[in-house]
């Protein structure tokens, strides 16, 4: 690719436009020093006898020290599981499961703001994300998957609905309260009992979860959580009494499980690792778009599966839309998770800071175009500033490989029948973004991408009613609306 | 003139391997013998390589787009084709069967079965989408829907308990949304497998659509579940040991692992579109509402 002329931003915020604070306010959260698994409705005392420390990533302090079960807390969290499926669960009558359910959704949005304050603090995400998005998504699986409860009959055509057994499900730390909500809800409305492990960096939501579990006195058993980092998963997986896994992570964690369980019998979820194409044509609403690629890459840190972290953009308005971004992420407002101003919160953990510094130096190092927003940063805590590259190639790693940061990669095109070759050409097909004002290109480009989700016209929404799950090395299985029902019934 | 030289000599006929719509035989230049029940031999069977596998591979990646893109009803349609052809070459597959030790009765029974059941996935080509899509309320201003679509090349390790209908249903069940596959035929029963490759090639199929390889699973077994140009694997059979290792090598591009025992294809659940969606990736579609 021939070098091309920098775009240079033609607007100068740094020195305008200072919010003034808006924290949101904290002194109401109760978070214990201490947390044991969550197994029975109870919390206990690991047989480990091991803790590990959660920290804040904004600020670096400890708020939290929870358990790490070893293979005989996970064999504790399972039996307790099966036998509340045995003798509990999997003979109570579907309606009174279902109000279960329900319970559970009422009370999240009861404590919403405490989950969402809660989240902010543990996960680094800004709150008005925890607030605005995480957490009534969350509850509202929840409430969404309790209505199944007696109707499964009508979920799979032609087929009796019966349940599995003990599922055990593994979560990671981007969206953390919400990927539990994912996993729990439809498991227990389908008929299963749960053990469930959260990320090691974020497992606070999941124990609250657990405090309104056994506030929604559901049969002891029936959810189990225990915290930990791999070899924990790796008990919940490798156990015997588990008959489904589902596991939400990384694309290499994803084929390790799918590969332990080759031979096993056992059902199996994965939604695994993404490096979407979002594409602009340039009959385009451009200024939607704009903020739709910012919306795409920029959610969460960078932290989703499903970011559009690929842009191609026509070249006929390559330079308009260059420069537009280069404006638009001058305004993001990095910095204080709780500040509810802040649009690009805490960098989840310091790991994950190292990985992402690292690509941009891959980045560089390959002859990319890095331009950063010339934002502060917070002096504490975890941060990277928003980031683009330009001049990069279909081969670049940054391009090729899943950053979960907040780094874009934007490359060019011509023609239609380029950008979907260029678009599909990778390992992954989790999600897609088009963007054009005309429909029978919409679709012409809808129908050709290899990806599970495809937003046109929009990016990175979601709902309990709309399934959500990737093509080739993204995964298998789908979660999310009726279709998140088959990987938990059996047939 | 001797009882010899009068008699008219019987055309024999050269089993091959059915790869791009063409019957090559296999570039290994390697053979296994078919014996009849008394012990003369009927034909030397291709063995199929590796590479013959990469070579299918490659017809079935080139064929599956442009299949994928023909309509539902022209799918069903050379679904029907392909039991209309094998009607009309019952006697063949009849005596094909009774070469391959089966008596008459059992004979015509299999085959009927599996014209019947090409029938009834001819049937499902425009139905199991509408079947198992869904139109999602949202809770925002979005249009939002989900539809299955084909998952891509399939490979398929053919069960050797039955001649022909688990072979027809792992080409049925595969084609008839939108796949390619590539199927591994065991030594047990090759004649009729290839005889039908044959009347897949008079059906209008695209070359490279299905392709039928005849070898050995305990050889390919391997490669072909690790093959990183592969989407999904079907394995049928008993084989735990073989499963395992399926599954295991699966992981390496995460494939979808359809599997079926051989008392499925004696069971009455054979007729299901289940293992259409198996095969099949669920897409949503996202789209504002608005002006």
């Amino acid at each position: 690719m021939a070098k091309k002329k920098s775009i240079k931003p033609s607007i100068n915020f740094t020195t305008l436009w200072q919010y003034a604070p808006a924290p949101e306010a904290n002194d109401h959260i109760k978070v214990e020093k201490e947390y044991g698994l969550f197994i029975n409705n109870k919390f206990v005392t690991p047989k480990s006898k091991k803790y590990f420390a959660t920290t804040n990533p904004a600020t670096e302090q400890r708020l939290a020290t929870v358990a790490e079960a070893n293979q005989a807390d996970v064999d504790d969290a399972v039996t307790s599981a099966k036998k509340a499926y045995d003798s509990v669960w999997s003979k109570m009558k579907p309606t009174e499961r279902g109000k279960y359910i329900y319970r559970i959704a009422r009370i999240m949005q009861e404590r919403a703001r405490e989950l969402a304050v809660i989240e902010s603090m543990d996960g680094g995400k800004p709150i008005r994300e925890s607030r605005d998005i995480d957490v009534p998504l969350a509850a509202a699986h929840f409430f969404y998957y309790a209505g199944w409860a007696d109707k499964l009959n009508y979920a799979m055509p032609g087929i009796t609905a019966n349940s599995i057994g003990v599922a055990g499900q593994i979560i990671p730390w981007n969206f953390p309260l919400l990927m539990a909500a994912w996993k729990i809800a439809p498991a227990l409305a389908a008929g299963n009992t749960v053990v469930l492990k959260p990320a090691e960096t974020t497992p606070l939501t999941a124990l609250k979860l657990a405090e309104i579990i056994r506030d929604a006195d559901l049969p002891p058993g029936v959810v189990n959580i225990v915290t930990g980092a791999g070899d924990t998963g790796a008990a919940i997986v490798n156990h015997p009494l588990t008959r489904k896994i589902a596991f939400t992570g990384s694309t290499d964690v994803g084929k390790i499980i799918q590969r332990s369980l080759a031979g096993t019998g056992k059902k199996i979820t994965l939604e695994l690792g993404g490096k979407a194409a979002n594409i602009i044509f340039e009959d385009a609403a451009i200024d939607q778009a704009v903020e739709g690629i910012i919306n795409g890459i920029f959610f969460n840190q960078g932290h989703v599966c499903c970011a559009g972290s690929r842009l191609f953009v026509q070249e006929s308005v390559a330079d308009k839309v260059i420069r537009k971004l280069k404006d638009r992420i001058n305004t993001l407002i990095v910095g204080n998770p709780l500040d509810k101003n802040t649009d690009i919160g805490a960098i989840n953990s310091k790991e994950q800071m190292i990985k992402i510094n690292k690509y941009l130096k891959i980045g560089v190092n390959e002859g990319g175009e890095m331009y950063q927003s010339a934002c502060s940063i917070p002096a504490k805590g975890y941060f990277i500033r928003p980031t683009l590259f330009t001049n990069v190639s279909q081969s670049s790693r940054i391009v090729q490989e899943e950053i979960f940061g907040p780094v874009l990669a934007i490359q060019t095109f011509r023609t239609v029948e380029e950008v979907i070759e260029k678009a599909n050409n990778i390992p992954y097909g989790l999600s897609a973004g088009v963007w054009s004002d005309k429909g029978s290109k919409v679709f012409k480009m809808t129908a050709q991408l290899k990806a599970g989700v495809v937003w046109a016209n929009t990016y990175n929404k979601f709902d309990p009613t709309s399934p959500f799950g990737g093509f080739k090395e993204s995964g298998i299985g789908r979660e999310g609306g009726l279709h998140g029902l088959m990987p938990y019934l059996k047939f | 003139m001797s009882e010899i030289t009068s008699k008219r000599i019987a055309v024999a006929k050269t089993y091959k391997l059915f790869v791009d719509g063409k019957f090559p035989r296999t570039e290994s230049g390697r053979y296994f013998k078919l014996a009849d029940a008394n012990g003369m031999v009927i034909a030397n069977i291709c063995q199929a390589s590796r590479k013959d596998f990469r070579d299918a591979i490659v017809a079935a990646r080139k064929a599956q787009p442009a299949w994928a893109g023909s309509t539902a009803y022209n799918k069903g349609q050379i679904l029907y084709r392909i039991a209309e052809v094998m009607e009309g070459r019952r006697e063949q597959f009849i005596d094909e069967f009774i070469i391959q030790g089966f008596d008459k009765k059992s004979a015509i029974e299999e085959v009927n079965n599996a014209i019947d059941l090409l029938i009834y996935f001819a049937g499902w080509s425009d139905k199991y989408q509408a079947v198992f899509s869904s139109v999602n309320p949202v809770a925002t201003s979005h249009f939002n829907f989900s539809h299955p679509e084909p998952t891509g090349v399939v490979a398929a390790i053919i069960c050797s308990a039955q001649p022909l209908v688990p072979l027809v249903h792992a080409v049925a069940t595969a084609i008839v949304g939108g796949n390619s596959i590539v199927a591994l035929i065991q030594e047990k029963y090759p004649l009729t497998a290839i005889t039908f490759g044959e009347v897949l090639h008079s059906s209008d199929v695209p070359a490279g659509v299905v392709n039928l390889l005849t070898g050995f699973a305990k050889e390919l077994a391997s490669h072909m579940s690790s093959h990183m140009d592969v989407n999904a694997i079907i394995y049928q059979g008993d084989d735990k040991t073989q499963l395992h290792l399926i599954e295991n090598n699966a992981s390496l591009n995460v494939k979808r692992v359809a599997k079926y025992d051989s008392a499925y294809f004696l069971g009455d659940e054979l007729r299901s579109p289940y293992p259409i969606v198996v095969l099949q990736e669920l897409k949503t579609t996202w789209h504002p509402i608005g002006i």
